[in-house]
């Protein structure tokens, strides 16, 4: 089983990614063997005064996903999603489905 | 007597009333500068640092030998501070609000409590003035508790003055809970009514006695005063729009120095605010 996550503010393939990771509207998980995906809500994170991005990482954590595509990510999530072993790629396209074939092309770049 | 200077709108001139104020009253009067995220009270009334009191709170540690990794104590986190995604738990202590739960619901007890600075509280001699203010440390979210901080170590007698920081959030609600009376400062533009306008439903619902500072009156229309007219909201003082105070206060100086008829505005400010205190049900 492997997924990817990416951060949007759609709900299909065709939809914009949201450059934001902590306070992104909604999750795509797209699941790279059955080539099926689901939508993950983010408004919990989202209305957080604090600690979005912390909870936003731990949302991604359950999804089983070891990859995540977003803008941008900030020191705190980045903290969580490491220890939860998932992979953190930086990009700047226009929709998930651009940002899932740069993932394919292994043409994205790596978040430390 | 607890007074307390607030805003909806931040920069209508909540510290110029505070210090203005505190320095007119003459009389022993201690001024809590409570927007301690930008404390600015003391560039006005240049007071000799007395005493600096480390504010702090619990926030976990884990002992490694103990924790099985159980994941109890994030489960139990509202607030994210201490997460745990199978390895040991992740410690955020600057968003802890150190309630101690996540020490308590540990079954190894693995977890002890240990200190985390979240600011200061400075007390400053300034003539007539006692200022105390509270410096929130950059990064830390408690401003609230760093406020209740700042007011348990007010005089319990004698005239306080609360210099609360702008806006109608969690930190102002902190900073005027407690007072007996509230100065509402605006300004005469659609900006300052709009803010006004929330934080006069603010002061209903924590159900405190208020009135409105218009500061540079002159300067915009009448609507704020249509407003309080139409609120029945007495209108406590009006500020003149006059360059000399700006300039005053762009020199760190305090208006009331430079321009001595202006005490009486903030004198009669001060009775106002005592009268509405009193007639406090």
């Amino acid at each position: 089983m492997s997924k990817v996550v990416i951060t949007t503010t759609g709900e299909t393939l065709d939809a914009p990614m949201d450059p934001r990771f902590g306070r992104a509207a909604r999750f795509l998980v797209y699941d790279l063997d059955s080539k099926s995906f689901e939508v993950i809500d983010n408004s919990e994170s989202l209305g957080a005064a604090h600690g979005a991005g912390i909870s936003a990482a731990q949302s991604v954590a359950k999804t089983g996903a070891k990859v995540l595509i977003s803008g941008n990510v900030g020191p705190k999530a980045a903290e969580v999603l490491a220890a939860g072993g998932i992979e953190m790629y930086s990009f700047n396209g226009a929709t998930v489905a651009e940002a899932l074939e740069a993932y394919r092309q292994g043409k994205l770049t790596k978040i430390k | 007597m607890i007074l307390a200077i607030a805003s909806g709108k931040g920069g209508t001139g909540k510290t110029t009333v505070a210090v203005n104020m505190a320095r007119s009253i003459g009389n022993a009067v201690e001024l809590l500068d409570c927007d301690v995220e930008e404390p600015n009270d003391h560039l006005f009334l240049k007071g000799t640092l007395r005493s600096s009191h480390v504010v702090t709170i619990p926030v976990p540690s884990v002992d490694g030998a103990l924790c099985d990794n159980c994941g109890e104590c994030g489960r139990f986190c509202e607030y994210h501070a201490i997460v745990c995604m199978g390895g040991p738990p992740l410690i955020f202590p600057e968003i802890c609000h150190g309630c101690g739960g996540c020490a308590i619901v540990c079954p190894r007890k693995a977890i002890k409590e240990i200190s985390h600075e979240i600011g200061v509280v400075e007390a400053l001699d300034c003539g007539t003035v006692r200022l105390l203010q509270g410096r929130l440390k950059v990064g830390s979210m408690l401003t609230p508790m760093l406020i209740r901080s700042v007011k348990e170590r007010a005089a319990t007698t004698g005239t306080v003055l609360i210099d609360a920081p702008p806006g109608t959030s969690c930190p102002v609600v902190a900073a005027v809970e407690g007072a007996h009376a509230v100065a509402l400062v605006t300004e005469p533009t659609p900006f300052g009514l709009n803010d006004l306008m929330l934080a006069v439903d603010m002061m209903r619902a924590l159900g405190l006695p208020f009135g409105v500072v218009i500061n540079r009156a002159g300067m915009g229309d009448n609507r704020v005063n249509d407003y309080c007219r139409a609120e029945k909201i007495p209108l406590l003082a009006e500020i003149p729009n006059d360059r000399r105070i700006a300039e005053a206060y762009s020199k760190g100086k305090l208006a009331v120095d430079i321009l001595p008829e202006m005490r009486a505005i903030f004198l009669s400010l001060y009775q106002k605010l005592l009268a509405l205190a009193k007639e406090r049900p």
